[in-house]
């Protein structure tokens, strides 16, 4: 029917386990490597941070009108990112796409690590982080209450709700390879891993919890998901600024999230391939499959970016021209074409063309989108506080060494925390592959058996 | 209840900028310093905007003092997520700083760009530092803060007032801005009083609200003439 069955039928239980168990119980230099380089340049930001603690908000490129810079830029880009996971991974599961199997892990992995970076940027861009948790209602003796009228409530509760969705969703299919793994594993990794799988033997019962538990979570999160960044995006679309108050910023939000989180996972399924030789599992046809639902993203996402640009100059009003032409000729001009070229114009015909459809070119095309959406949350941001509307407060924006090394930071800390992952847990769902091998030989075999998995 | 409001007569205005200096010494605001003003780190709580208008050689220079327009219906006020910024039952946008943890949404939506942000620890060249007004606080550093229509001083009325057993008189409050305008462009009084003078000059037909199509209700009239063209 397809290569995947000629292809992987070679594949016995053996071959699968050394795979994608190799990485969890042996360990090579180049691990080491990737880990010393990454924390320290985490290290280099955690020492930025403390420098912007220590002296203020003025050791950024913070100013007036500019209030709002880079922090908010990662942090709108990075909970972007993490709408590639479990979405993705939610929608392939509940549409019953079974070409979903080796990648559904990496992609829960990257939520839960993109969300875990971007919900630290709303703190470290505060004034005062230290008193973070005042945006926390919680009882107190002076009755004091947050605001829930505020935007920025709103993200922390949905943030909130979203990463505990996205944690429970991560853990619950990685049970029954937690299990395999402790039944690997010696000394003291054995009994971390048999406290983290619960008690998993592998009964019936369990099974069908498990799986009851993964498609009721698998359709709980979706419109979690699309919350989380519709109300990212009103963070701006309430305000009563010239090219943030706009009606569509949610679905806009949703959809450039979607699409560079797809990106993202593209790019860190075409690393893991490489690195830890998953030739085998992660094949032509995921990524084919994912770029094309990528293209769609892609078109969807310059559909959004037109009708707000167009409706915009259309109206013609001079507050709104202002950020307009900034944008499209003025000083933020250059960053404005990167992004169309990098979002649009040339990763079409990359996923596009069958011919050009190709693992390496999908994968720069994937690069490239993640980097012109970067752009895309930074003219979201800027330009329009860069103009406000008495003309007399107009005033540039320029990135100081702390935003920057913090910008870094979190890219080498993302780095690090999947590094870690990959090595504690198999980024491969074992239980889940071997599954889907199982439909397989038994649709081919016209079989009624019903499969046993858990060996 | 008193709901105060003030008067900027543009006509009057010779953008000679003594409000501004009034309203630092009276207020505390520390010095940025020649760097940090130049990179817009500089706290002003009310301005002279100059902005010039036609051709050489029919060029006109506008001067426009903007302070914080107490709006009645503030954009900054619902965005806060611990409320540092509300009103108050006199009409004042009023900032709470012990209780802001600088997000700095209120300023991104404040249409008029009057808030301001404590970039670092406040600080003043000596001997400046002992000249503070000791009825106005001292802002810390990553807090916000704006322009209160001088409520130390409106405070100050009452309490005068109230021990004279009589309501505060029209003209009793002046904030630094309006005691030290050299032309009297600039009038503080009682909005709900209509025979204030704040009130009387808002009639006029030389009245407007500066970017008043936002719906803003600000508290802050201008006064100006239409040009003849």
């Amino acid at each position: 029917m397809n290569g995947k069955g000629k292809q992987a039928s070679h594949l016995t239980n053996e071959r699968i386990n050394r795979d994608l168990l190799g990485p969890v119980l042996a360990t090579s230099w180049r691990f080491y490597v990737l880990i010393a380089v990454s924390g320290s340049i985490v290290a280099w930001a955690l020492f930025a941070w403390g420098w912007q603690l220590y002296w203020g908000i003025g050791v950024t490129g913070k100013r007036r009108p500019e209030f709002w810079a880079l922090y908010i830029t990662n942090f709108v880009f990075w909970i972007g990112i993490s709408h590639a996971g479990t979405l993705i991974s939610a929608i392939l599961r509940v549409m019953g796409a079974e070409w979903r199997r080796p990648v559904t892990r990496c992609a829960e992995a990257i939520t839960v690590f993109a969300l875990l970076i971007g919900s630290m940027f709303p703190i470290i861009h505060l004034g005062r982080a230290w008193l973070f948790y005042w945006l926390a209602p919680y009882p107190n003796e002076r009755l004091l209450w947050p605001n829930y009228r505020s935007p920025l409530m709103w993200d922390f509760f949905a943030i909130n709700a979203y990463l505990t969705g996205s944690l429970i969703y991560l853990f619950l299919p990685l049970i029954p390879d937690l299990a395999l793994v402790r039944d690997k594993a010696t000394g003291w990794r054995r009994q971390m891993y048999a406290v983290l799988s619960l008690g998993w033997r592998g009964t019936e019962t369990q099974w069908h919890r498990l799986e009851k538990a993964v498609s009721i979570m698998a359709i709980i999160i979706i419109p979690v998901a699309v919350s989380v960044h519709t109300i990212v995006s009103w963070d701006f679309a309430m305000t009563l600024n010239p090219m943030w108050k706009s009606t569509i910023f949610g679905p806009y939000f949703v959809v450039g999230a979607i699409f560079s989180g797809i990106a993202a996972l593209i790019l860190a399924m075409a690393v893991l391939r490489r690195v830890l030789h998953l030739e085998a599992y992660l094949q032509h046809k995921h990524f084919s499959n994912l770029a094309l639902l990528l293209l769609t993203m892609c078109l969807l996402w310059f559909y959004f970016t037109f009708a707000e640009y167009l409706t915009a100059w259309y109206g013609n009003e001079p507050a709104e021209m202002a950020v307009f032409w900034s944008k499209v000729r003025g000083s933020y001009s250059p960053l404005f074409y990167t992004m169309v070229c990098c979002c649009f114009v040339i990763p079409v015909p990359i996923l596009a063309f069958r011919r050009l459809r190709r693992i390496p070119l999908v994968a720069f095309a994937s690069a490239l989108i993640c980097v012109g959406m970067w752009l895309e949350r930074f003219l979201i941001v800027v330009p329009t506080l860069a103009h406000p509307r008495l003309p007399y407060n107009w005033r540039g924006y320029r990135p100081t060494w702390v935003e920057l090394s913090i910008t870094a930071g979190t890219f080498a800390y993302f780095t690090l925390l999947y590094a870690l992952f990959t090595k504690a847990f198999p980024i491969i769902a074992v239980w889940e592959f071997k599954e889907g091998l199982r439909h397989e030989s038994a649709a081919q075999a016209k079989s009624e058996a019903v499969p046993v998995i858990a060996d | 209840m008193p709901q105060w409001g003030m008067v900027i007569d543009l006509d009057k205005c010779t953008g000679c900028e003594a409000c501004v200096v009034a309203c630092r010494t009276e207020n505390n605001i520390p010095i940025a310093g020649e760097e940090q003003s130049a990179t817009g780190r500089q706290i002003n709580w009310i301005r002279v905007e100059r902005y010039w208008e036609g051709e050489y050689p029919n060029i006109k220079a506008r001067f426009l003092p903007v302070l914080c327009q107490h709006c009645d219906a503030a954009p900054c006020e619902p965005v806060c997520p611990v409320y540092a910024t509300h009103h108050t039952p006199e009409g004042l946008s009023a900032m709470i700083y012990n209780r802001c943890v600088g997000t700095r949404f209120c300023a991104n939506n404040c249409p008029y760009t009057v808030r301001f942000f404590n970039f670092y620890k406040p600080a003043w060249d000596a001997p400046l530092e002992r000249a503070l007004n000791p009825e106005v606080s001292v802002r810390a550093n990553g807090v916000m803060e704006k322009c209160t229509f001088c409520v130390q001083r409106i405070e100050q009325a009452k309490i005068n007032a109230a021990g004279e057993k009589r309501a505060v008189r029209d003209g009793e409050v002046q904030p630094a801005c309006v005691q030290s305008c050299p032309t009297t462009a600039m009038y503080f009084g009682d909005l709900s009083d209509p025979e204030s003078e704040v009130s009387r000059k808002a009639e006029s037909g030389r009245a407007f609200h500066l970017l008043g199509e936002l719906g803003t209700k600000p508290r802050v009239i201008y006064l100006k003439e239409a040009d003849e063209r």
